[in-house]
Formats: C-alpha cells, structure tokens, sequence
C-alpha cells in the first residue's frame, strides 16, 4: 500500500464521495500529507513499533478520524502531526512544509479530559495561549465562542467546578481561540457519558461547519467515527498500522437519528470486523 | 423503626475523593489544617465557652487546692505577668527572636526553594546530592549554635544574632528544599505537551506549568519549613543565646528566678507565634493551592 487514496477508492462499503460540503471549503487541497509515519519507542523491554509506514492525506477542511483500539499509536500520530514528538522514519507535511516542531499559528490541540490548568479559573485557561504567544486577548473572538458553546456566565468558575462537557467546551474554545487551520483533537469525549458525547459531537459538528477546520480527531469509539466524519481511517495495534480508510456518505448536517438506521449499525460492523482481522479481508463488496 | 444508616440517611450519593475537604489542598497533607473549621454560631459559641470554662475551671482547681504559683500558676497571674511591663520581660524578646526566625527562614527557604528548582531538572544530580540534604533535614540545627558562636566569621559577630539565624536558615531551608522537590518532580506530560503545542519555551513551562503544579507542595515546605525555623530559634536561644536574649533566653531566665507565672507567659506568647505561623499559611494555602482536592 503505497498511497491511501488508492486504499478506499478499492473498497469500502460506502465509497462513493458525497456531494454535500461545508460550503467554504476547498476540498481538494491536500492540507496534512503524512508519508510512511513510523514511530519506535526505546522501552526498557525493548523497542516498542507504536507506528509502522502510516500514509495517509487529509484535504483542507475535511474531517478525519482515526479509528482503533488502544495501542495502536492513535495519538502517536496525533502528537507527530502536531510536531511534539518526532518520527523514527517517514514525514509529515502540513501546506507542503514539513512538521518539525509545534506550529500553534496553524495547530491546535485538544486533549483527553479537557487538559485545562486546575490553577485557572475558565477564562485564565482560554488566555493562557494568548499568554504563551505573548499576543493580546482576542476578547471579542472569546466572548462569541463562549456565547456559542454555552459557557458564558461561567468565566470566572474553576475547572473543577465544571461538569465534564463543559470543561471539554472550554478546551475548544482554548483551540479555537487561537483559529489554528488544524484541529487536533485526542479522544477528547472519551471520558464523557454517552448523552453528553453526543451533544459534544453535534457541537463539534457545527463548529466545524461554521468556521471550516480541517480537523483529525483520534478515537476509538466506531459510531461516534462514522457520525463526524468525511473519513474514518481505521488502525490495527501493534504496530500500530493502517487497515482500511472508509469514506462515509451519510448526509450533513448529520442527526443523532442517523445512527439507528440499518446502514449505519451495518458500517459499524464493518469497520468492527476490520479492525479484528486488520484489515486483511479481500472479500469485501464494493457498493 | 427506621433502618436507614444514619451516616448515609442525608447524604447526596456520591463517592467523588475528597469531596468533603476540598478547602486547602495539600496543605492538609502535614495534618496541620485538616482540622475542621467551625462555622456556625453554635459551633463558634461553644468553643469561646469551651475556652471559658478550662480558663477558670483550671483557676477554680488552683484556688481550691492552694497550689503555690512557682508549682503551678493560676491563668489570671499568668496574664497579668503577661500584660504588666510587657515591653522590658518580653517585647524586646520577641522583636530578637522574630528577627532570627524572619531573616533565617528567608534565608534559607529561598536557598532551598532554588536548589529544589534546579536539582530536579537532572535525576542524577538529585540522586547524588540526596543524602546531604537528608542528612540536613534529620540532623537538629540548634545543636550546631554554640559551635557557629565559635566559628563564625569575625564580620559576622559570633556573639550576635548570626548563629542563630544560620542555624534556622539551616533547619527551614532543607524542608523547604525535599518539599518543593516533590513539587517540581510532579511532571504533568499532558500539560506540558499543551503548553509546547503553543510553542512554549522551557522558561514558560516552569514559570506557567511546573511552578503553579508545584506550588501546593512548596507551600506545605514553607509550613512546615517555618515551624523547624521557630524550633531552631527558641531552642538556640535556650542552648546558647547572645547578649541580645530572645524568648528562649527569658525561658531559662525566668526558670532560673524561679518567676513561674512570668516562664509561663513566654510560653504563651511562643504559642502565639507557632499559631501566627499555622494562620498565615492556613491562609496561603487556601488562597493558592485550593484548587487541588
């Protein structure tokens, strides 16, 4: 496997490109190329393959989630894209120039469980980039994000007064504060409840459609995959390995209804199965 | 009958750590504040009672029992010998050992506080210099006055305060130093990955991240750092004081005229300072390490 493309264009259940996009996009820039991603780690049992020749393109404002179980170097990946860790073999490019380090005017993280300062009341933790680039306060671009993400009136509160969807908002606001072209985004609703995972996607949703991020998001939860993406990139662990990229049709904007329809349970299996075999079945039918 | 537990009966359920004390953080750790503070005015009431009640019930005791007041002086001696020529007895004192105690914990918390900052950077070093500052920590300061008296300096006057104050700076500063580097050894790889992913240099991330995340514990060091401190200063004043005298000086004056109630008063007024110490930090701590549960 040499390109990614030519990986989903084969196959898929779903391969057909879709036709409806957030109209501001252009989509068929490539925005992230990463080529042969590799990752060794020196553990003290041995060296650890957490990544082995990922390649893989994201166009600009698309959305991509990277699907698999623990272990497969998910947010190695995450990390590499985002220029804190380097790569053992392999590059990655972002608008053709390769990551050698952190880029927060185009990046932006978000992390697993929020990752807000506890010494910070909110707002303290929305400034804090602004303090880290030592560049004045976007007040007017905070307020609306607030506004938008329900938060405002809870400025001054401390994260651990918080409930947990409202410190992963917050973290949102955090990135998108900075409006980096790129989120990154780390299992970030992994710790939340279902009810609230869902308000978080529908959010994250149309954050997405109204400002036009090209946004990789690493989980490993299938169905909120499939409901957020353009794309699901699909790994197997150890080493951490691309299996299959599924593209996926369903409409936008996306309902919380869609993911009881029979396509939708039938895709979940699907990628389910791939993971398992690692994406070594050659029997799938092309739709 | 009801046979609902009677802890739980009220209780909104919830097993979430710590949701009871949530109030000074780590500070709670040394057992110092982990005391429950009262709040209402029954709770309040009862105390200022309660403190009434030992006040002249232990005078009650003393009246009846005729104890002679170089024995056991009755509480109302002990305040007037407080209160009558406080300036000469004790005021002086005070100011002498309250120097000592300052200027020595200044000393030597900063000391400790950079050396903590700076050793925790390189395993090895810390590896390397571990047993000095254990030695350090375990060794009783105080012991050392009568050789520093000695051994000082001529610029540093070894008959002045100078002993003592570097033998507080000695007994603070080490607390200071193993407390501040459980702080700074307390790296949160998420939070410094967030601080780099805006492109933070090493000086934002000490000075934005591992400072605030050691801050708790730096706190407790002071704490417990200051208490050493005013060990060091009263028992140094004991052992071996300047011309100057400070409050453990009058301790053994007082004991040596057999003025009992005058000896008592000191201990009172040494009390006070130890309280001072717990309040001002009580304070610190729920002022800037609150947020940790």
């Amino acid at each position: 496997m040499t390109e990614a493309e030519s990986t989903f264009a084969s196959g898929g259940v779903v391969a057909r490109r879709h036709g409806e996009h957030a109209p501001h996009a252009a989509r068929d820039e490539v925005k992230i190329s990463i080529r042969d991603a590799t990752k060794v780690y020196a553990a003290k049992t041995g060296p650890v393959r957490a990544l082995e020749g990922l390649s893989v393109d994201v166009r600009e404002g698309e959305l991509v989630c990277v699907l698999g179980p623990s272990g497969c170097g998910k947010t190695t990946l995450l990390w590499a894209l985002g220029g804190l860790h380097e790569l053992t073999r392999g590059q990655i490019l972002v608008d053709g120039v390769a990551v050698k380090g952190p880029r927060p005017e185009v990046m932006g993280f978000i992390f697993q469980d929020a990752n807000l300062l506890p010494w910070r009341n909110l707002r303290q933790n929305i400034e804090f980039p602004f303090e880290i680039k030592r560049r004045p306060v976007d007040a007017v671009r905070i307020e609306s994000l607030l506004a938008e993400t329900g938060l405002a009136g809870f400025e001054t509160a401390y994260p651990r007064e918080l409930s947990g969807g409202m410190q992963q908002r917050a973290s949102i606001v955090r990135a998108l504060a900075q409006d980096p072209a790129v989120l990154l985004m780390d299992e970030p609703f992994g710790q939340l409840d279902a009810f609230t995972r869902d308000e978080m996607n529908l959010l994250l949703l149309r954050l997405w459609s109204e400002t036009g991020k090209t946004i990789v998001f690493v989980t490993h939860n299938i169905s909120e995959a499939i409901f957020l993406s353009d794309r699901v990139v699909v790994m197997t662990p150890r080493p951490g390995r691309l299996a299959r990229i599924f593209e996926i049709d369903l409409p936008r904007p996306r309902t919380i209804e869609m993911t009881f329809e029979p396509g939708f349970i039938a895709l979940i299996q699907e990628i389910k199965r791939t993971v398992e075999t690692g994406g070594r079945r050659t029997d799938v039918e092309v739709s | 009958m009801s046979q609902v537990p009677n802890e739980l009966r009220d209780e909104i359920p919830s097993f979430e750590e710590g949701s009871q004390h949530r109030d000074h953080g780590p500070i709670d750790w040394t057992g110092m504040t982990s005391i429950r503070g009262a709040k209402s005015a029954l709770e309040i009431g009862t105390i200022v009672a309660l403190a009434v009640g030992v006040f002249w019930g232990i005078e009650g005791i003393l009246r009846w029992a005729k104890t002679p007041s170089y024995v056991f002086p009755k509480p109302t001696q002990i305040v007037s010998a407080l209160t009558t020529d406080f300036g000469i007895r004790y005021g002086h004192h005070l100011w002498v050992t309250a120097q000592e105690f300052l200027m020595g914990v200044a000393i030597g918390s900063t000391i400790g506080l950079l050396l903590a900052a700076v050793i925790t950077q390189k395993p090895f070093v810390e590896k390397v210099v571990a047993p000095y500052i254990i030695i350090l920590v375990t060794t009783p300061m105080l012991a050392l006055v009568p050789f520093l008296r000695i051994s000082l300096p001529k610029g540093l006057g070894g008959l002045g305060i100078w002993p003592i104050v570097f033998a507080v700076a000695l007994a603070s500063g080490p607390m200071v130093l193993i407390n501040a580097a459980t702080g700074f050894r307390r790296t949160d790889l998420a939070k410094i990955a967030l601080a780099r992913s805006y492109g933070a240099s090493t000086f934002q991330i000490f000075r934005k991240i591992r400072f605030p995340l050691a801050l708790p514990m730096i706190i407790v060091g002071y704490m417990v750092g200051s208490i050493f401190g005013l060990l060091t200063a009263v028992g140094s004043e004991m052992a071996s004081a300047s011309e100057e005298g400070g409050l453990g000086h009058q301790l053994i004056y007082f004991a040596s005229l057999i003025q009992v109630p005058q000896f008592w008063a000191t201990i009172v007024i040494i009390a006070a300072l130890g309280v001072s110490i717990y309040i001002v930090f009580y304070c610190v701590g729920k002022r800037w390490a609150s947020w940790e549960a």
